[in-house]
């Protein structure tokens, strides 16, 4: 069982016109096996939180605390919250020249695991994973997200989650520019995960077409870098029909 | 032994060089100005690193200093420099070039005979041990139809200055490899010239690791129709090192293709490299394709990469010529999605350099040489906390 815990945060980034605050307040806990869907405007600060989670230098944490199974997360630097079991699939998966997928994978999942995965069990990992997220062969020879499509990016972000095995994952808009093939596939990886490992999921959306694959027990409505309203699925449904015109109201 | 001057033409010392074409080309000292700053030639070049290079009476690589592992069938053999198949390749544009020339009276011949087909490369490892300026000239003849590989490895301690000469043969091919990973104290002035016969092959690459001034410049003659040269280089440059490379090449004749690329990592305090590659495409070279590239990576502040593309064109009947040139440093987002992934800084910058320069390094297709650039970069980014 681990947990994640989110409380009072408050963070900020430095722009040319000085910081500015963009989370204000930020209160979320998630456990194993939960999933919890974030929805919100553009702009709200949903990326940032996940970030911010993740260690990105970028933002300034400026009150708040972040904590996995009672450690401060926010004392630990980018990688060692990766092996603490922390993963962060990007919006946008950043390109590596030169390095391969398959060189990229084995690198990573020998860091989190501390060692190197004995090669009969890897490959047959990985080719079964591929296989899975309907991925070609040819693709661990290919540079690491150089050329990749969206959708292939996002499958990409979804094969590591599967291969590193992480306690708590944060997936931001995963389900953005994915054709409805793809969206299932990608959901089944992370319910996949999700039964195998027991995973808690954060995961940020502007769709609920993607919570019909993977059910929320938890949706939050983020508004001007706060929760405004929490509740169940059903949340979702209404934030679909209604949009987020009341709470933009509430705010201003 | 001084050897009585070879000349092409000359314009007289201390005249500005407008474009390349116009150097004076000769293997007589007289003919050059004193090394000095306000020559384009020598403008980045920290002049008092040259120690001994600059006299005009230095001492001679010898035999000893050598060691040869040579693939079956390829011969060598050393020669008086006054040998008429000596200056073949190219003659020296500067004085250091021509004080190395005239000072080494005997020249290191490599042969591929004719039809030789070898897979295995040869290796000429130059190890002078010493901090006497040492003069050496080698000469390189792949015949007809031949291919080849040979590596020349310049380690341990040496101030040298040095003539490299390449002939390749009509239809053959040569993957060379020049690797400079000097000890500390060590200075190395490297001219390089290269003629290439009709549909031959030159694979050119540049490896330099270590030394206090290291300075290559590859000039390829691109005289015969349907040649092509690929020139690569890749580069480590770390505090204390100098690194300048100037590859040239020279299309003359028409349907030849070239293509530079060169890529290095400099870090710490007052690491410097020079890049400055010049293509000159002349009016007969019709159907020229070219290109040049060169990119930097800077680890760390302080460190500093010039670079300078120039080309030439005078002729608008080509295929194309373009070049590209770009210095910059870690890109933080890339070592962000490496460390959120579970790497450590060094090992997500381990991984960064090595994809960055691996574009290069598979160029080689030698074993044993990728590995020990691989080795080099892992000792490079231990070395310091960047
Ligand atoms: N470097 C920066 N300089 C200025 N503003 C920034 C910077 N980084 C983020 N912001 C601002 O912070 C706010 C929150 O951005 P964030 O990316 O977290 O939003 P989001 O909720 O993920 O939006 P989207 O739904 O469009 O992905 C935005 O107004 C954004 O412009
Ligand atoms: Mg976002």
């Amino acid at each position: 069982m681990s947990k994640l815990e989110i409380k009072n945060l408050h963070v900020s980034v430095n722009t040319d016109q000085g910081p500015k605050q963009i989370l204000r307040g930020v209160d979320l806990t998630i456990s194993s096996g939960e999933t919890h869907a974030v929805m919100g405007p553009n702009g709200s600060g949903k990326s940032t939180l996940a970030y911010s989670v993740a260690g990105h230098p970028k933002y300034e944490i400026t009150d708040g605390e972040i904590l996995l199974d009672g450690e401060n997360v926010l004392e630990m630097s980018v990688d060692e919250r990766a092996r603490a079991g922390l993963f962060l699939a990007m919006q946008y998966p950043v390109e590596v020249p030169g390095v391969s997928v398959s060189n990229f994978l084995r690198t990573a999942k020998t860091a989190i695991s501390g060692e190197a995965p004995a090669l009969r069990e890897w490959v047959g990992d990985l080719k079964t994973a591929m296989k899975n997220l309907r991925m070609d062969s040819d693709f661990t020879e290919r540079n690491v997200n150089e050329g990749f499509s969206g959708g292939e990016k996002k499958r990409h972000e979804i094969l590591q989650l599967e291969l590193l095995k992480p306690k708590i994952a944060i997936l931001d808009e995963t389900d953005s520019g994915l054709d409805v093939d793809a969206l299932k596939i990608v959901s089944e990886g992370v319910n996949r995960a999700k039964a195998n490992t027991d995973l808690g999921v954060l995961l940020i959306t502007h769709y609920t077409r993607i919570l019909r694959y993977i059910q929320p027990d938890f949706v939050h409505v983020f508004v001007a870098g706060k929760v405004a309203e929490q509740g169940g699925p059903e949340l979702a449904e209404r934030l679909e029909a209604e949009g987020y015109d009341r709470y933009l109201k509430a705010s201003a | 032994m001084a050897q009585h001057g070879i000349k092409e033409h000359s314009h007289g010392a201390g005249v500005p060089i407008q474009t390349r074409n116009e150097r004076p080309r000769s293997t007589s000292i007289e003919d050059f100005a004193e090394v000095s700053k306000l020559q384009e030639i020598w403008r980045y070049l920290p002049i008092d690193k040259l120690k001994g290079l600059t006299q005009s009476v230095i001492g001679e690589l010898a035999d000893s200093h050598v060691t040869l592992n040579l693939a079956s069938g390829v011969t060598a053999n050393w020669v008086d420099t006054t040998a008429a198949q000596v200056g073949k390749a190219g003659l020296p544009e500067d004085r250091i070039a021509a004080i190395a020339w005239t000072n080494a009276s005997k020249t290191l011949v490599i042969d591929v005979p004719k039809d030789l087909e070898q897979s295995q490369p040869s290796f000429v490892v130059i190890k002078p041990q010493s901090d006497q300026a040492m003069a050496s000239h080698v000469l390189i003849n792949v015949g007809t139809h031949a291919h080849a590989t040979i590596v020349l490895d310049h380690a341990g301690l040496g101030v040298l200055g040095e003539n490299v000469e390449i002939v390749l043969g009509d239809e053959s091919t040569l993957n060379f490899v020049t690797i400079q990973d000097w000890d500390k104290g060590s200075t190395h002035v490297s001219t390089q010239f290269a003629k290439l016969g009709r549909n031959s092959n030159l694979r050119h690459t540049v490896v330099s690791l270590g030394g206090d001034l290291v300075r290559v410049t590859p000039a390829v003659e691109l005289s015969s129709p349907g040649a092509e040269v690929n020139m690569y280089g890749v580069y480590l440059a770390d505090s204390g090192n100098y690194f300048e490379h100037r590859p040239y090449v020279d299309h003359v004749a028409e349907n030849c293709k070239s293509n530079v690329a060169y890529k290095g990592a400099l870090q710490g305090v007052g690491a410097h490299t020079v890049w400055v590659g010049d293509v000159l495409i002349r009016e007969t070279a019709v159907g020229t394709d070219s290109y040049e590239l060169n990119r930097n990576l800077l680890l760390t502040a302080g460190a500093r990469a010039d670079s300078v593309p120039n080309l030439e064109i005078e002729t608008g009947k080509i295929e194309g010529a373009g070049h590209a040139s770009a210095s910059g440093r870690f890109d933080d987002e890339q070592l962000f999605y490496l460390q959120a992934r579970g790497l450590s800084e060094t090992d997500a910058k381990k991984l960064v350099v090595r994809g960055f320069l691996s574009e290069i390094i598979q160029k080689i297709e030698i074993e044993e040489i990728e590995q020990r650039l691989i080795a080099a970069i892992e000792l490079e980014l231990e070395r310091v906390g960047v």
